[in-house]
């Protein structure tokens, strides 16, 4: 049962740190409430909010984890997913103004009202409801999740071709939320918000709560992703990463395994999207860019794919590292992110937490398939050379 | 009856006006403008022009100048301009100077817009006698453009006596259109509306759609049915211009898409600074063309024949560098070689534009590239058409580089089967970097080619990246035919799209219906079939 | 042969090819319940596509292929034709690398594979001492929480007959086994296989004709993708089509 402990202990690990997230966040807020405003101790209120906004990365990069560190699958368009969630609780927010717009008007959004718009689109009926906003905040990215890799992973789309299509689809809604006829606020997206279920957005003590609510979100999110991976539905996953066409002669469907693990993490992608939009107090359609999925990416992989700890840490460092780049040397960050991504995959393919865990083992570790060397468009199916 | 005299009155007119006799009677109109209201002048107007004189011609400009007036004392008319306190007069007729006058004795003959418009027609009526082979047909063209109820009888007199094919076509359609404004037979109109629709032009068009008020009965079945046709002619130029603007798009996507042809499809390389090997041979060209400016301008012309083979050194160089440096240690791994090639972009974006700033650069187009010119109902820009021209040159070249030089053989070589390659002898390494300096290479030029249609800034690969993936996976990976032919497909059908749903709308319809293709035909419109791909 | 009551697996006429190329030129082909088969035939053959063809990994243009007399295979997917009760082995060692060898096991047994099922499985006694007891018959009890990756070649080979077993098939189908072995190795595959086709099918593809003699059984030649020949080694390795064909002496 050897291999069994080894699973527990690594089960413990996860829930070893997800409480240390809480034991930081804890800690955070009672800097911000209990040390005066004068002391070196002190975290500003503007900082919880900065630190909440990676915790919302730290969930958005988990769920990229869940799919390509576990299942092979690497998603260039996750960040899609996390806009999703963004834009279906800002259209809530957004409902909440009510008649403080700029317009005054009761009814429409100020930007409907400079579109000359007479009456809301049917799509925006039942998001002055906080549990629709939130439902729809689940229900969204996962249809799409669901119908793109319905689709996808059918017809045995994968690898490269995959991240491509994934990368096409985040760039339609792109330019399709760019469009002010989408009925989502164009170029300029949702913003102005002014409270979340009753709270001032701008008081401390809702900024407060929705740092803690991240930091629960995120833990929470570890805590069933460890599950979940541990679980022999987990070891499928990782055994249609490293040779999916055995997983098939085995009598498992690859596809129905990819849909459901893709389908979570998109959903998960929109929790952490719809807790971010209050703290940022914005979403737009940037949030698309083809290039935020791929340094969600770099995120994931800095930290370590496959290790769940890795992408979390992977997130907040590289945007702690961002947010201090683009404050003292804005000329440098490209080069820095761009080094980064560069010296990760040349110099620490497994991450941070993937090269430590190795060092920690005595034992030889086997190298995950993605590694290996494979031919570029092929399943790693062995042929005969008949 | 009546007609028939008017036309014969007409033709005695211009015969009399040819040989310059019936002065007198001329001299009298001209004196007629002096008096009664603007109807009664404008009625004088039409009469004199009817006589086909070009002398007339001074005496109507002045008139629509306001420079005409009438002598108090007995109304004989002059052409006069203010001279101090008095006027300078002219003889209207000879355009003889006549002496000066006080402005007292004089009355100038006053004009408002009907009248103008009646001096205007008159001009151009009596253009058509002009012989100026120039002015004739230009005012051809007039009459046809705007017929005036008086048109048809001066048309026709000039007709008679023009000889010029071309000016006698263009009187043919004035005739047509001057004859729907008159009273003629049914028949005859008929006919006139036959041959408006025949040039098949938005004129045409405007003409027919202008008369259709005023038509009853068969006529105006015959125009509507005319109008028709027009539409169902002009709706063909319209697609044959969208066709022509998607090969247009086609043939940029192919440039952008070649190169990617050669690293992805061939070599099996995602490289995402792709975009970036563009942007660095659109540089090039600023560079050279900045070259050129400051110290030989004469040669600007040839500024793109220079800044090609420049561009395709320099991006080749960086995709040597980039493949030696980086993409070599990770070969087999094709998703850590696109998210580095990714890091690899943003720093070539960043050096651009830390040298060069943020802002566009200004690309200048050599004097063969610029304007355009109409064929049938399209409108055909040159750079656009030599872009095309490039597009396909490049093309064959490459597929001639594969197929018959020594260098192609190896590259295939390599790529079918790398151990035996390089167990005959073949520097494997070698090929491989050189194969990636190709393909970075032509993406340079690529870049010279879209300098010339598009900005020039550090964010011009970024434009063209997800593109030319596109073009690639959808044309089917490893065939150069597949990207041509996926260039042109996706490029068509994106402007074939765009007058239904937009340009914004079409672009997203061609993303959707790309992944959905990919879902049929994962590996693209030409793919290989069978285990081997697979191996 | 075509006497044969019941029939585990029935290929008749079956063709296929891939851009003109006849991998499959009429097959027909029928294995008995509990037989053990042996395939030979040069590069080209055909021995892998007919593989594909059971194993639903390729479809026949033409032909039928039926499992126990009624299932047509032609309609299903890899995925139910393994559940149907068809193992697959394929000539490079195939296991998962990154699981331990337990877990690879586990993996392989044959119990609900709906994401759903295997979310929420727990591993019963019943279940733990099925994996021993293979574990035990592959030779590999000692290294059970090694992972798949740090196995050698053989024993990777071995893992997968394992995991073969754990699925329980029907047929067993098992594309070159002995490829790379030591002839230590052979000799003792050939025992396992032998020790497997007790209690099921086996059709065995290998180019090592000692190794075929090694197993004794029914020998089918293919050349071209139709049967040359069919019957003992001894039969078969003295047709004169085979040896100009195939064993070229």
């Amino acid at each position: 049962m050897i291999s069994a402990s080894i699973r527990r202990s690594s089960h413990r690990n996860i829930v070893l740190f997800a409480g240390a997230i809480m034991a930081v966040a804890i800690l955070v807020l009672a800097l911000n409430l209990l040390v005066p405003a004068q002391s070196a101790f002190h975290v500003p209120t503007y900082a919880v909010s900065l630190f909440g906004k990676y915790l919302t990365y730290a969930l958005l990069a988990l769920a990229l984890d869940l799919v390509w560190g576990f299942c092979g699958i690497l998603s260039l368009g996750h960040a899609a997913f996390f806009g999703l969630g963004g834009y279906a609780m800002g259209m809530y927010l957004v409902r909440q103004i009510g008649s403080r717009g700029v317009y005054g008007n009761p009814l429409l959004p100020d930007f409907m009202v400079f579109l000359n718009w007479q009456e809301m689109p049917w799509y925006w009926y039942g998001f002055d409801h906080f549990w629709f906003a939130a439902l729809m905040v689940l229900l969204v990215p996962g249809t799409l999740a669901f119908v793109f890799g319905w689709l996808a992973f059918r017809s045995r789309v994968t690898g490269v071709y995959l991240s491509i299509i994934t990368q096409a689809m985040t760039y339609a809604l792109l330019l399709s939320f760019f469009r002010n006829e989408m009925g989502f606020g164009g170029n300029n997206g949702l913003t102005d918000f002014k409270e979340l279920l009753g709270f001032n957005l701008q008081a401390q003590g809702t900024r407060l709560g929705l740092f803690v609510a991240s930091a629960l979100a995120l833990s929470l999110a570890l805590l069933v992703s460890s599950l979940l991976v541990r679980s022999k539905f987990g070891k499928v996953l990782v055994g249609i990463r490293d040779a999916e066409s055995r997983t098939r002669f085995l009598g498992y469907r690859p596809e129905n395994y990819k849909l459901l693990m893709f389908t979570v993490s998109a959903m998960m992608a929109g929790v952490a999207g719809a807790l971010y939009v209050p703290q940022v107090g914005i979403i737009n359609p940037g949030e698309f860019a083809p290039a935020n999925s791929i340094e969600v990416v770099i995120w994931t992989a800095v930290g370590g794919r496959g290790t769940l700890i890795g992408p979390v840490l992977g997130a907040v460092l590289v945007n702690l590292g961002k947010s201090v780049f683009t404050a003292e040397f804005p000329e440098f960050w490209l080069f820095a992110l761009g080094g980064l991504f560069v010296a990760t995959t040349l110099f620490l393919p497994k991450g941070i937490v993937g090269t430590l865990r190795d060092k920690m083992t005595p034992r030889k570790k086997a190298e995950p398939a993605a590694e290996r060397p494979k031919p570029a468009v092929a399943d790693a199916e062995p042929l005969a050379a008949e | 009856m009546q007609i028939a005299i008017r036309i014969v009155l007409m033709l005695l007119l211009a015969v009399a006006a040819a040989a310059g006799a019936r002065a007198d009677d001329l001299r009298a109109g001209i004196d007629g403008l002096g008096k009664g209201n603007f109807a009664q002048v404008a009625k004088g107007v039409q009469q004199l022009a009817r006589s086909g004189d070009l002398r007339l011609v001074p005496v109507f400009e002045a008139l629509g100048d306001g420079a005409l007036y009438a002598r108090k004392s007995d109304g004989t008319v002059f052409i006069a301009s203010e001279k101090g306190s008095g006027l300078a007069l002219t003889d209207a007729l000879t355009g003889a100077a006549a002496g000066d006058a006080p402005k007292a004795g004089f009355e100038r003959i006053r004009v408002n817009n009907n009248l103008r418009r009646a001096v205007r027609t008159a001009i151009g009526a009596l253009s058509l006698m002009s012989p100026d082979r120039a002015a004739r047909l230009q005012a051809a063209k007039a009459v046809f453009a705007a017929p005036a109820d008086d048109s048809l009888e001066l048309v026709e007199t000039a007709l008679a006596s023009e000889t010029d094919a071309e000016i006698r076509s263009a009187l043919e359609d004035a005739k047509a259109a001057a004859l729907l404004k008159s009273d003629r037979s049914i028949a005859e109109k008929q006919g006139a509306i036959e041959r408006i629709a025949a040039r098949g032009d938005r004129d045409a068009m405007s003409i027919l759609s202008s008369f259709r008020a005023g038509a009853d009965g068969d006529l105006r079945l015959g125009i509507d049915r005319a109008i028709g046709d027009l539409q169902a002619r002009q709706a063909w130029w319209d697609m044959g211009q969208n066709v022509w603007y998607g090969v247009s798009l086609g043939s940029v996507l192919l440039l952008a898409a070649i190169g990617l042809a050669i690293t992805f499809g061939v070599m099996g390389i995602i490289n995402m600074a792709h975009g970036e090997m563009v942007m660095i041979g659109a540089y090039t060209t600023y560079v050279v063309q900045d070259v050129i400016r400051a110290s030989f301008p004469q040669w600007f012309d040839w500024s793109l024949a220079l800044a090609l083979p420049a561009a395709f050194l320099v991006a080749g160089f960086a995709g040597f560098l980039l493949e030696r440096g980086v993409i070599r240690f990770l070969y087999g791994r094709p998703l850590e070689t696109l998210l580095a090639t990714w890091g690899v972009s943003l720093i070539l974006q960043q050096a651009i534009r830390s040298i060069f700033g943020p802002s566009n650069r200004e690309v200048g187009n050599p004097t063969w590239m610029s304007g355009g010119f109409d064929f049938g109902g399209l409108t055909l820009t040159y750079n656009r058409l030599w872009i095309v021209v490039f597009s396909l040159a490049v093309f064959v070249t490459l597929l001639v580089l594969l197929k018959h030089s020594r260098f192609g053989l190896q590259m295939r070589a390599v790529t079918q089967n790398r151990r035996m390659a390089s167990s005959m002898g073949i520097r494997t390494p070698w090929v491989d970097a050189l194969t990636f300096a190709l393909g970075s290479g032509i993406a340079g030029m690529a870049g010279v080619a879209l300098s010339q249609i598009d900005n020039v800034s550090p964010n011009l690969g970024q434009s063209y990246i997800i593109d030319s993936f596109m073009v690639v996976v959808f044309g089917g990976v490893g065939n150069l035919w597949g990207t041509l032919v996926g260039a042109f497909s996706l490029g068509i059908v994106n402007k074939l799209l765009e007058p239904y749903a937009g340009a914004v709308l079409g672009k997203i319809l061609v993303l959707v219906l790309i992944i959905l293709f990919i879902q049929r035909r994962p590996r693209g419109l030409f793919a290989l079939k069978g285990r081997a791909v697979e191996a | 042969m075509d006497t044969s009551p019941r029939s585990l697996l029935y290929l008749d006429n079956v063709s296929v090819s891939f851009d003109g190329f006849k991998a499959l030129n009429a097959l027909s082909f029928v294995v008995a319940p509990g037989e053990l088969r042996a395939i030979i035939g040069p590069n080209g053959a055909g021995k892998t596509t007919m593989m594909d063809i059971i194993t639903g990994k390729t479809r026949p243009d033409s032909g039928q292929v039926f499992f126990e007399d009624t299932i047509d295979l032609t309609t299903r997917d890899e995925a139910g034709i393994a559940r149907l009760g068809i193992g697959r082995k394929f000539q490079k060692p195939t296991v998962f690398e990154s699981h331990t060898v337990w877990d690879n096991l586990e993996l392989a047994l044959n119990r609900g594979r709906s994401p759903f099922a295997t979310l929420f499985y727990k591993l019963t006694a019943r279940d733990s001492d099925r994996i021993d007891e293979i574990l035990a018959t592959i030779r590999l009890t000692g290294r059970r929480d090694e992972l798949a990756a740090n196995l050698s070649h053989g024993q990777k080979q071995w893992l997968e007959i394992g995991m073969l077993l754990a699925q329980e098939p029907k047929l067993l189908l098992v594309d070159e086994p002995v490829a790379g072995m030591t002839d230590a190795e052979t000799a003792e595959t050939a025992v396992l296989l032998k020790e497997i086709a007790r209690t099921r099918a086996v059709v065995v593809v290998e180019h090592d004709m000692g190794f075929i003699r090694d197993l004794d059984v029914r020998v089918t030649c293919l050349a071209e993708g139709s049967v040359l020949a069919e019957g003992s080694i001894d039969f078969v390795s003295n047709d004169p089509n085979v040896i100009e064909n195939y064993l070229g002496r």
